[in-house]
């Protein structure tokens, strides 16, 4: 059996082809036009101001030796910070944690985050309570779930230790902040926990979008379940997994809260977010942690574009639109 | 046109405006009522960090007639202190008046031009009530004293005295670190330090090298061009003990995590057996566990070398006055008094942070809560203890540290030769931290 994927009758094709189909405006659509420009003129002078502005600034200072307890000693120093991030070894082995981080967790509950989307796609019962219930971690702040995990993985007052003692590679006195693989399970545990409900919401979307009738075809066809899943939900899903994948993939590699809070970046489990922190706040270097900052977006644009780019992700038609 | 109240009752238009002008009227009262502090008497804020209520009393007991002193509380780690209020001064921002400073960030500050300059007078009155030579040597830079000494805070070695029986250590002569390792890996015992990857660490690592005669860094008034020393033999001792301990049976399980309270939980356990740490400990377990109260013993502080003399850690509080206080006059004089050797004593009898002068230990409530002999160790340990070098840099020097002597396990003779080049080019900039 190959795959059932619906029309994409209402999609727009992005791309020449749209370009191709566009016909010379009206004099009432231009208008209307101007009309649309005028009326988000003032959001876009504020965006401008509160985004563009810090990045532009972010841009200039990082090619100063600046430090803000030392005010008197900025220099103008090119793209030496840049020299300086690039050639570290600690900058490489953060993109190395914080990627790690990202593929690990983002994979974990792309699977998880399936099966609840399952769960409260097709309960019939208490569908509200089940919904809210899995609903319930993603609106913890994350600096709680962080401490709530540390705290159950805490060697002192922890129940981990205590409840899972009788898996061989935990004993009672398991100190899981005292070295990398350890501490770097907790982090993920604790990421995975609270943004595991994000993914399933999203997909849950995907999921109400595949058609009740293929579904039934496919039965009155003789598909077992597993081919029902993999031969026509999954790729009828597709685009709403690919941006799930992308929104959680972008936010994973931002990740701070957690190792912030569990691990203060303690044995090398710090991300490329907690570096640049340590650099603008902790040590107020604004110069080198600006560079840092243009990098880490610079980073997270690149990211945003292979995932578009490798998954073929088309943004439109997840949103649903013509 | 009608509209609605949040309450959901409807208000008509004149009752509208009238609703506007009375909120209008109270925020400019509540901010008339901020700028003023009671009756247009000035407030001072005191950006304290956090303790069981002394600095609240202290705060009480020296607002006069002229001005009010209010108290906010800092974050509870000494780094996010730093952080707090250097960004804030950084912006010039004149609500800070008056800021408990950790002694390690004093020079930070100081060389910034975020601290009003202590007049003359209030050095006399501090030279006058005895201030520890210690506390006046972390409270100056560039020959300029910055702040002024509120507590000074040393540790010494508190010991269980049923584990040092058992053990047959003599504890009434000077003991080593090996000794106290070796003690207590024989008798199934842990020894409690702080190896956390935090300041408390470098505390230790700082009072081991200073122990072993040497010093992290020499010339601090050079800036980034200090002489880094911690590669030294010094260093290489210190080393050697803290890989001792962490390969050690006395490493406790948590010892990569551990820090001021983790360690004391560790000391009362039951496989308590010594622990290095701040004179506050001492009251620590009179109501949760009285029975480790009156097993707790107490001496100096542990020697680096057998033979030389240790160098307890050195901590503490400064008050600074904000060089953007638009009270700076009347927080120069709020200081004088909160300094004075009678709100040293109450501070010290309500949080176990000892006083910085010879005249605060005075304080009579002071001598009734702690034996004569253990006032009488926190002086001497504070006479002999090795500030943290004064440098604007120590935040680097500090996590330069951290970084390479952290995980405790992981640390060899390398270690302090790596953490030296590596202390050079953070303050060279050219590596990250």
């Amino acid at each position: 059996m190959t795959a059932t994927v619906a029309p994409e009758k209402d999609v727009t094709k992005s791309g020449k082809s749209g370009k191709s189909a566009k016909k010379p405006a009206s004099d009432r659509s231009s208008a209307e036009n101007k009309l649309g420009l005028k009326l988000v003129a003032p959001a876009v002078v504020l965006m401008l101001l509160v985004t563009a502005y810090p990045m532009l600034q972010a841009l200039y200072l990082s090619l100063f030796r600046y430090r803000l307890t030392a005010p008197d000693d900025r220099a103008f120093v090119g793209v030496d910070n840049y020299l300086t991030i690039l050639s570290d070894d600690q900058f490489w082995l953060s993109t190395g944690t914080t990627v790690l981080i990202m593929v690990v967790t983002v994979a974990v509950e792309l699977v998880i985050g399936f099966a609840f989307a399952m769960v409260m796609h097709r309960i019939v019962f208490a569908r509200g309570l089940m919904r809210t219930s899995i609903l319930i971690p993603y609106g913890i702040i994350t600096v709680v779930s962080a401490f709530a995990w540390q705290f159950a993985f805490s060697l002192n007052n922890g129940f981990v230790n205590a409840w899972f003692n009788w898996l061989p590679w935990i004993a009672e006195d398991t100190n899981w902040f005292g070295d990398y693989w350890h501490a770097m399970f907790a982090i993920m545990v604790s990421e995975i926990w609270k943004t595991t409900p994000f993914m399933a919401l999203l997909l849950l979307a995907g999921l109400a979008q595949v058609s009740e009738d293929m579904l039934e075809a496919a039965k009155v066809d003789g598909a077992t379940w597993t081919q029902r899943l993999t031969k026509v939900i999954l790729p009828n899903m597709r685009a709403a997994i690919m941006v799930a994948v992308l929104f959680r993939a972008l936010d994973a590699y931002r990740i701070f809260d957690n190792i912030f809070v569990m691990t203060k970046g303690a044995e090398g489990t710090q991300s490329i977010s907690f570096l640049t922190y340590r650099q603008v706040i902790e040590q107020m270097q604004l110069g080198l942690g600006s560079a840092m900052s243009v990098l880490l977006f610079l980073s997270v644009l690149l990211l945003a574009w292979l995932i578009v780019k490798l998954f073929r992700v088309d943004l439109a038609q997840a949103r649903g639109e013509g | 046109m009608e509209t609605r109240s949040s309450t959901g009752s409807r208000l008509r238009p004149r009752s509208r405006r009238a609703a506007g002008s009375v909120a209008a009227l109270a925020l400019a009262s509540s901010l008339l009522a901020a700028c003023g502090g009671d009756g247009g008497k000035p407030e001072l804020v005191w950006y304290i960090n956090p303790d069981s209520g002394g600095q609240d009393a202290v705060a009480e007991k020296c607002s006069t007639d002229d001005y009010t002193i209010s108290t906010q509380v800092l974050p509870q780690d000494a780094g996010q202190q730093r952080i707090q209020l250097a960004r804030r001064l950084a912006a010039k921002d004149p609500s800070i008046d008056l800021m408990s400073i950790d002694p390690p960030f004093t020079a930070e500050f100081a060389d910034a031009g975020f601290l009003a300059e202590v007049p003359q007078d209030a050095k006399t009155q501090l030279e006058e009530q005895g201030t520890f030579k210690g506390a006046l040597d972390a409270a100056t830079w560039n020959d300029q004293l910055v702040v002024f000494p509120f507590w000074s805070n040393t540790q010494v070695l508190w010991y269980r005295k049923s584990f040092v029986d058992k053990a047959g250590i003599d504890m009434s002569q000077p003991v080593t670190w090996d000794q106290i390792i070796d003690a207590a890996s024989e008798n199934d015992g842990k020894v409690a330090v702080q190896a956390n990857k935090y300041e408390g660490y470098v505390v230790w690592i700082n009072a081991l090298v200073e122990g072993a005669g040497g010093t992290i860094l020499e010339n601090p008034e050079e800036g980034v061009d200090a002489d880094i020393t911690l590669g030294d033999e010094a260093g290489k001792q210190a080393a050697g003990i803290i890989e001792k301990l962490a390969t050690s049976e006395a490493a406790p399980a948590d010892l990569s995590v551990s820090n001021e309270g983790t360690a004391g939980s560790t000391f009362g356990s039951d496989q308590g057996s010594f622990l290095v740490n701040w004179t506050y400990i001492f009251k620590n377990y009179d109501e949760t566990a009285p029975d480790v109260a009156e097993d707790i013993g107490y001496t100096r502080y542990p020697q680096t070398v057998e033979g030389e003399e240790s160098r307890p850690p050195y901590g503490g509080i400064g008050i600074g006055v904000s060089a953007y206080s638009d009270e700076q006059e009347l927080a120069l004089e709020a200081a004088q008094c909160l300094v004075s050797p009678e709100s040293q004593g109450i501070n010290a009898d309500l949080t176990g942070n000892m006083p910085a002068s010879t005249q605060g230990y005075d304080y009579p409530k002071l001598k009734e809560q702690y034996p004569a002999d253990l006032l009488e160790l926190f002086q001497t340990s504070v006479d002999a203890a090795a500030p943290r070098t004064v440098t604007p840099y120590w935040s680097d020097v500090s996590g330069s540290i951290q970084n390479i002597w952290h995980p405790p396990r992981s640390v060899n003779d390398d270690t302090p030769g790596r953490s030296t080049t590596f202390i050079e080019d953070v303050l060279k900039g050219g590596d990250l931290l």
